[in-house]
């Protein structure tokens, strides 16, 4: 924990510079009230240790959050479904806290008993963002504390989705079980099967052999029963579904190998191979557990319902009554808050909306809507309160309906990974040696080598290095990504991204940055007072421009307005102070059209008949983006699809070049139809990058789909993985790194073939005898990790993806 | 019997501890958050009275 000298102009709370803001206490700067509340409240109920722990921990709260939110959580309907246990007295629930991320945190949370008297047992859960909260009913109820923790900046998230689904997952327990007993069973094996490697037949006590022969079959049962069960059910499914897949020749030399060293050891001709198995067994295992690590803070499968509201509040004779968002009806009138989702499909009955619909549609600049007009589901009111007619229920809105065509429901294909396809082959080859050989034994009627042989050929040519030199490189593909904040969803997306041939983005959130339009003014200086009246003009244009230009002038004081007149799409103009003011497009200041074919994103700005300056309004294009496409444009087809307006066009166009697809004004729909068209007639492997819930059916439908975010915690469409906005200017150089992968599991699978190619080399003559085998067996497995291992790295250090980084997280 | 055997009971029974006192870990949980644990024990007991000035 570092001690730094605070500077004063940050945010004692979040850290925010504050220069602008003049809230203080004591010695200590805020940059909004909402941060000065949550460091008052902290310093009453002595939580100050909460800043002793980190510098500035906290979270912006320049977001006031609404006092009758959490209303809904006194429905009991309600509360069933979010809590897990009750008895009366205590109840048990949950919650998912996306905002935690330090050591303060993990404090404060522990310590949320000292603000809310009535929580019993506060624990956190840091790698999957959660906190289980114990708390007595007598003393305070699920709202209240929902409330404690909101007003300590942490407002818990809680959707349908999370309702729906149990969140409880048990699988990866299992795998950790089977690697634990395989290794110790291993292990073990290995160590009784070492007087017999040492000694020529006849050294080792008789009576000794026996016991030692015992203990290892006893050892070995678990491992064939229980550690490769997994083998064996993925073989059966495969085959059910005609299809060979890698376990199938596996679980094939796991159940010969187990057969034959059973029947050496009881008809007392050898030692068997069981060292050898559950060795293969126990690094296969490992393989893949490090290739399934999943992410457990991140979702990769929200849909509409993680973005929507829980309840909203249905205005029935003049009284607020929260109902759950799935009872909504058609003819209902609801409310809906600043800065709150609209969760259906409605008519503005009452109120000044201003709507963005950046998410759903890809429009950067919030719509202003009159009362009367139609409201989609997915926009974000923006300012003040509104009142709706609804006039679909939930399941049936516009965005709902995206979600229920076909592409959503259907996602259960056979992989036809490349390790798949190599084993087929191998398992045909290996049968045909293994029979070649034993046959040739048959010929010269020697039955015993030829039992022999058969089996030994098929337990020496396992591939098991094969699924090694996949699993391995797989796992520490996605480690490295996941340390440079690229979280892939499952390792065939690796596989996925390395036959990618086309390039798709989006442009809203996903080239340039969330929520920020960036104003910029050029021209004569504007004075003090000028700006005043400019924005005082501004502020009474419904217009999305004037409130971008407005928003970055930053004045607040009105000026009175005299002969003020709106003309839609042209400009603004009025007499302030005894001068003249027109603010608006080039048609509008000068009379006649523009020659250089501005944009529509620029306001000039007159006052009396001087021509001042320009305000543009341009797109904040996030850093690197240009190299990026650049990059990715020389060797692969890049395109750029927009729900956006097309002002853009020409300077996207100088980086891509005139061959490559802009399209600007797409509809959600035709962003799928778009993707649908270049891999059905152009034959594309199609990679979509895109942000919103309007790329969601992009991402879906695109061979893979990354989704872009700012904060790894946040929601996010479903896709195949999610990218940290911080590290989009590397993307290329993920695509690079992930493209090497391939090679090196054909390098290591030549490496596998060599050792297959000597093991053979001793089982097609009858002669591979169990220490061989055991040599071979763990040299070939070692050499294949140690190979990955090596090579992934190498190459992530080539593409600059490993830093030296001493912060651990 | 040798005292081999006994040895080699012995080591397995050892090793069996082992095994039982990882399952017990992975069942308890203590593999699915690796970051609180760790800090939490470094935090302080004692309520620090003394309000931040």
């Amino acid at each position: 924990m570092s001690i730094k000298v605070l500077d004063s102009k940050t945010c004692f709370h979040c850290g925010e510079d504050c220069n602008l803001s003049n809230i203080h206490q004591h010695d200590k700067f805020f940059c909004c009230d909402g941060c000065k509340i949550v460091f008052e409240i902290l310093n009453e109920n002595k939580l100050c240790t909460y800043y002793d722990l980190n510098l500035n921990p906290g979270i912006a709260q320049k977001i006031i959050i609404r006092k009758d939110k959490f209303a809904f959580l006194d429905d009991d309907s309600i509360i069933q479904k979010i809590i897990q246990f009750t008895d009366g007295n205590q109840t048990n629930v949950t919650f998912y806290l996306p905002q935690m991320h330090c050591s303060s945190c993990l404090w404060l949370l522990e310590n949320i008993h000292r603000i809310n008297k009535g929580v019993i047992i506060s624990k956190v859960n840091f790698n999957k963002r959660e906190v289980f909260i114990v708390l007595d009913n007598s003393k305070t109820s699920l709202r209240k504390v929902v409330e404690t923790l909101t007003s300590i900046g942490y407002e818990p998230h809680i959707s349908l989705h999370e309702l729906d689904t149990n969140r409880i997952i048990k699988g990866s327990k299992i795998r950790l079980y089977k690697v634990g007993v395989a290794g110790f069973c291993f292990a073990n094996i290995m160590m009784m099967s070492f007087p017999e490697y040492l000694s020529s037949n006849g050294m080792v006590e008789e009576s000794i052999r026996q016991i030692l022969k015992y203990f290892i079959v006893a050892l070995s049962l678990p491992v064939f029963f229980f550690c490769s069960s997994e083998f064996f059910v993925t073989a059966c499914k495969g085959i059910r579904h005609k299809f060979l897949n890698i376990d199938a020749p596996i679980a094939l030399a796991i159940m010969i190998t187990f057969g034959r060293s059973l029947y050496e050891i009881f008809s007392d001709t050898g030692m068997g191979y069981l060292d050898s198995m559950s060795g293969i067994v126990f690094f296969m295992l490992v393989g893949r557990l490090l290739q399934e690590k999943t992410y457990q803070s991140i979702s990769f499968d929200r849909d509409f319902k993680s973005f929507f509201p829980i309840a909203v509040n249905v205005v029935n004779d003049d009284k607020n009554i929260p109902t759950q968002i799935d009872k909504i009806k058609p003819g209902d009138i609801i409310k809906v808050f600043n800065n709150e989702l609209i969760p259906v499909d409605c008519i503005l009955s009452k109120g000044k909306a201003e709507i963005d619909y950046s998410f759903v549609s890809g429009e950067s600049l919030p719509v202003v809507k009159e009362a009367g007009e139609i409201i989609y589901a997915g926009g974000r009111q923006l300012s003040g309160v509104l009142e709706l007619l609804v006039v679909k229920e939930v399941s049936q809105s516009y965005l709902t309906n995206l979600w229920n065509k076909d592409i959503f429901k259907t996602k259960e294909e056979m992989t036809s990974s490349i390790i798949h396809v190599i084993g087929k082959y191998f398992t045909i080859l290996v049968l045909g040696i293994a029979i070649l050989a034993s046959s040739y034994w048959y010929y010269h009627n020697e039955y015993q080598l030829m039992w022999n042989t058969l089996t030994t050929v098929l337990i020496v040519a396992c591939p098991c290095a094969l699924l090694l030199s996949s699993t391995f490189t797989n796992g520490n593909i996605l480690r490295i990504l996941s340390k440079n904040k690229l979280y892939l969803r499952h390792p065939d997306v690796i596989e996925n991204i390395s036959t990618i041939n086309q390039f798709v983005f989006d442009k809203t959130g996903t080239l340039t940055q969330q929520n920020k339009i960036k104003v910029t003014y050029s021209g004569k200086k504007l004075n003090e007072t000028e700006q005043m009246n400019i924005a005082s003009l501004l502020s009474q244009s419904p217009h999305p421009l004037g409130k971008a230009i407005n928003d970055f002038l930053d004045k607040r004081n009105s000026i009175p307005i005299l002969n003020f007149k709106w003309i839609d799409g042209y400009g603004i103009e009025g007499w302030i102070e005894e001068k003249y003011y027109k603010l608006g497009s080039f048609e509008f200041i000068h009379g006649n059209m523009n020659p250089n074919q501005q944009n529509n994103s620029t306001v000039f700005v007159k006052i009396e008949n001087e021509v001042l300056g320009e305000f543009k309004i341009v797109n904040n294009y996030r850093f690197g983006f240009n190299q990026l496409l650049n990059d990715l444009n020389k060797e692969f087809t890049v395109a750029i699809i927009s729900g956006d307006n097309d002002a853009e066009y020409k300077n996207l166009q100088t980086i891509l070049g005139s061959k490559s697809d802009i399209l600007f004004n797409q509809k959600p729909l035709d962003k799928l139809n778009y993707i649908k068209h270049l891999q059905q007639i152009k034959n594309m492997k199609v990679m979509m990058i895109g942000d919103g819930l309007n790329d969601a059916g992009a991402l879906k439908q695109s061979d893979v789909g990354i989704a872009i975010t700012e904060n790894s915690n946040n929601f996010s469409p479903a896709c195949d993985g999610i990218l940290d906005a911080s590290q989009f200017s590397n993307f290329n150089h993920f695509i690079k790194f992930i493209k090497s992968g391939k090679r090196t599991i054909m390098m290591s699978f030549f490496l596998s073939l060599l050792y297959n190619v000597i093991g053979l080399y001793f089982a097609v003559q009858g002669i591979l005898s169990p220490l061989i085998a055991a040599i071979l067996m763990p040299c070939s497995s070692i050499s294949i990790i140690l190979m990955t291992f090596g090579m992934t790295e190498l190459s992530a250090w080539k593409n600059g993806l490993i830093k030296h980084d001493n912060s651990h997280v | 019997m040798s005292v081999i055997i006994i040895m080699l009971i012995g080591s397995i029974i050892m090793a069996g501890g082992f095994l039982i006192a990882f399952l017990w870990s992975v069942k308890d949980g203590q593999f699915e958050d690796h970051y609180s644990p760790p800090r939490r024990i470094l935090f302080d007991d004692t309520i620090n009275n003394k309000p931040n000035k």
